[in-house]
């Protein structure tokens, strides 16, 4: 099947006062139907502006994209003008934020929200187009949706807020549906019922989903594939479960010792990962993680460790990841 | 067990809403706090949890004097802080401190860490500038920061490094009691672990106690010995740490550990979870009886609609596991041992993916 989403060798950097901060540095990933792509990394790690960058909204200047190519269902993106891009934006690709309170219109029913994204792409009337509206509110779960047409963001919860976000991207039946920390702003039993939609709508429609998230828990559940991100740059890449299970990169690990759970043994204190990010006005030559690493050789600190095949269909940034593959006892 | 450090009792907080006009009588009130009960015990922590508009924080804030109880009672080893003028406040002040959320607004962008760091000494008037100013220089050290950085302006730290001078800023006065509210919700995952452990070693070093607010459930297991599930203003349950992981007793607390996604990919999807259906109701309309019965999966193995009706009180339960439980429900209770953590299938209530 064709990708829906390829990218490759991705750079975001941002020229400003205080110099060039690397954002993201040199990206590469694809996207199937219907699959959900995981991407996982603290703050200023890139993912939330490697996906601004999916969709054209890197604010330029001073944001500077390149990338070798950058196809979003087999329209290049970096060769449109901003009609095109707009004709792609909602129509084959399209983006659900973080916090639903800041990304509606406060000032917009929920209906006009809804309606602009049918009128502008499909060139429905307004009667049509309420009927689409109220059909898609309905496919997320909101009860009464009629009645919700007329009601404004600030009459909604939290969750219902994110539903409609959700029903806004998914009107135009997008193949690739990207969700920067969609659950991150809401209470764990509200995240819960948005997961179990996003995964039924997915399911239903055919969706390919980008999931951007800080939460090794929800890409637990979620997806098929995990990227790491570290420092602007993929540093792990695998089936998810076999990442989550035997990362074979010590960021990867040094996260999942990190992370408090609910669940299995409890140590007196937390396994955490020393010292903090790089800047990223001044990466290091060789790896960023190196400062923090507990495997560091000189060969680190020369140049960036590329991303090489591990095993099958799994692949580290790091010198010793042979090692770590070995220490593990999966089987090559 | 000893004399608790900190005994709270039936504290309410109500907040009025909706004014007639800027000096008119309030139409209507909502209470954010409706009775919160509980005991801290010297150099332990309780974890207050629930989700947001659950009332954790103004609880914390209630028994801090940053807000005035409506009424209730907060005991500070044994002295009433209820009712006390600012004045009469202070001395007690000392031995209970706070540190925030946002490690980004609660330090004052215009004072050096020297600054903040004395301003609670000074205030209390304890020592000479020079004392002062080594107190700040220990308290650096206490946390993982260096003197360097004693000249230094809250910009000038990451969001993990703030956080370290607000807790210095509480360590200052040498307090009995700290009172954290979500002090790593806004810190990534590696920092968050760093400031956790520290937050450990210093209760073993200096042996003071923590309430600790936090809606992550995780967070809370690993650093309280105690922990205390909130629902629209009142604990539905309370129990030590172990029992209430491993064999929760209220259906909301089962439905709360449930919906915590965890890193583990074979467990994430095979594990049965309940899903609650709806949203938290809001304050303004409390449902009547048990304000939990709407989302409730269990509300039909409860006969005669008791639980819409009638509000369950929190009672101790009388085979509570290793310390002592109380829990807030109609329904009967089924011993420690045989539930634990994922046994619980979902309830008849409960649904898959609702509104």
């Amino acid at each position: 099947m064709a990708a829906v989403l390829e990218v490759e060798d991705l750079v975001v950097r941002f020229e400003t006062h205080q110099g060039t901060v690397r954002a993201v540095n040199g990206l590469s990933m694809s996207l199937q139907p219907g699959e959900t792509l995981g991407v996982v990394g603290e703050s200023g790690s890139g993912k939330s502006v490697a996906s601004l960058a999916l969709l054209g909204l890197v604010p330029n200047p001073p944001g500077v994209v390149e990338a070798k190519r950058l196809k979003v269902a087999g329209q290049d993106l970096l060769g449109l003008d901003r009609r095109g891009l707009q004709q792609l934006r909602g129509k084959e690709i399209a983006m659900i934020f973080q916090d639903p309170m800041t990304s509606l219109n406060p000032l917009l029913t929920v209906e006009r929200q809804l309606t602009e994204v049918l009128e502008r792409h499909e060139g429905l009337t307004r009667r049509e187009a309420r009927k689409r509206a109220a059909a898609a509110l309905s496919d997320v779960g909101i009860p009464a949706p009629e009645t919700r047409l007329d009601s404004y963001p600030h009459q909604l919860s939290g969750g219902m807020r994110q539903r409609v976000m959700i029903a806004m991207a998914l009107l135009c039946n997008p193949k690739v549906l990207v969700a920067d920390e969609p659950t991150t702003a809401l209470d764990v039993t509200i995240q819960a019922q948005v997961l179990e939609l996003l995964k039924d709508l997915q399911r239903r429609h055919g969706t390919a989903l980008l999931l951007i998230t800080h939460d090794l828990g929800v890409v637990a559940g979620m997806a098929d594939r995990l990227h790491v991100m570290y420092a602007g740059r993929v540093v792990e890449a695998g089936p998810a479960a076999d990442v989550l299970t035997s990362p074979l990169h010590p960021y990867t690990q040094g996260l999942l010792r990190s992370v408090p759970r609910i669940r299995g043994p409890l140590g007196a204190r937390l396994d955490a990962i020393d010292g903090s990010p790089p800047d990223l006005a001044a990466l290091p030559a060789g790896c960023s993680f190196a400062a923090r690493c507990g495997l560091r050789t000189d060969a680190c600190t020369k140049s960036p460790p590329p991303l090489v095949p591990v095993l099958a269909g799994r692949r580290s940034a790091c010198l010793e990841a042979e090692a770590l593959l070995l220490r593990s006892g999966v089987k090559a | 067990m000893s004399e608790p450090i900190l005994a709270v009792r039936d504290l309410v907080k109500r907040f009025p809403v909706g004014r007639s006009g800027i000096f008119g009588a309030p139409r209507q009130f909502v209470e954010a706090v409706a009775g919160v009960s509980f005991d801290l015990q010297p150099s332990q922590s309780l974890g207050l949890v629930g989700e947001s508009g659950c009332g954790k924080s103004t609880t914390a804030r209630a028994i801090a004097g940053l807000l005035q109880p409506t009424s209730g009672s907060v005991r500070l080893g044994g002295a009433e802080l209820v009712g006390l003028s600012r004045r009469q406040m202070l001395p007690h002040r000392r031995r209970m401190q706070m540190v925030f959320q946002d490690p980004y607004a609660s330090l004052d962008p215009r004072q050096s860490v020297e600054s903040i760091l004395t301003e609670p000494l000074t205030i209390h008037r304890i020592g000479r500038p020079r004392d002062r100013r080594l107190r700040a220089l220990e308290l650096l050290e206490d946390v993982g920061l260096s003197p360097k950085h004693l000249s230094r302006y809250p910009h000038e730290f990451s969001g993990g490094q703030r956080q370290r001078i607000g807790i210095a800023r509480a360590l200052a006065l040498e307090p009995d009691v700290i009172l954290l509210d979500e002090p790593v919700s806004a810190l990534d995952v590696s920092i968050q672990a760093q400031v956790l452990n520290l937050l450990i070693d210093l209760q073993a070093r200096y042996g003071q106690s923590y309430l600790f607010i936090a809606h992550d459930l995780a967070v809370v297991r690993h650093l309280c010995q105690r922990v205390a599930v909130m629902y629209l203003g009142r604990v539905v349950e309370i129990a030590d740490r172990e029992t209430l992981f491993s064999s929760p007793q209220h259906p909301y607390t089962r439905a709360l550990l449930s919906a915590v996604p965890e890193p583990d990919p074979h467990l994430e999807r095979t594990r049965q979870r309940i899903v609650l259906g709806g949203d938290v109701p809001s304050p303004m309309h409390p449902p009547t009886g048990c304000a939990f019965h709407p989302r409730c999966p269990d509300v039909a193995r409860v006969p005669d609609g008791r639980c819409a009706r009638e509000r369950p009180l929190l009672l101790p339960l009388a085979d509570p596991g290793r310390g002592p439980a109380s829990r807030a429900c109609h329904l009967p209770h089924e011993p420690p041992a045989r539930g634990g953590l994922g046994a619980h299938g979902p309830g008849p209530g409960a649904v898959s993916s609702a509104p």
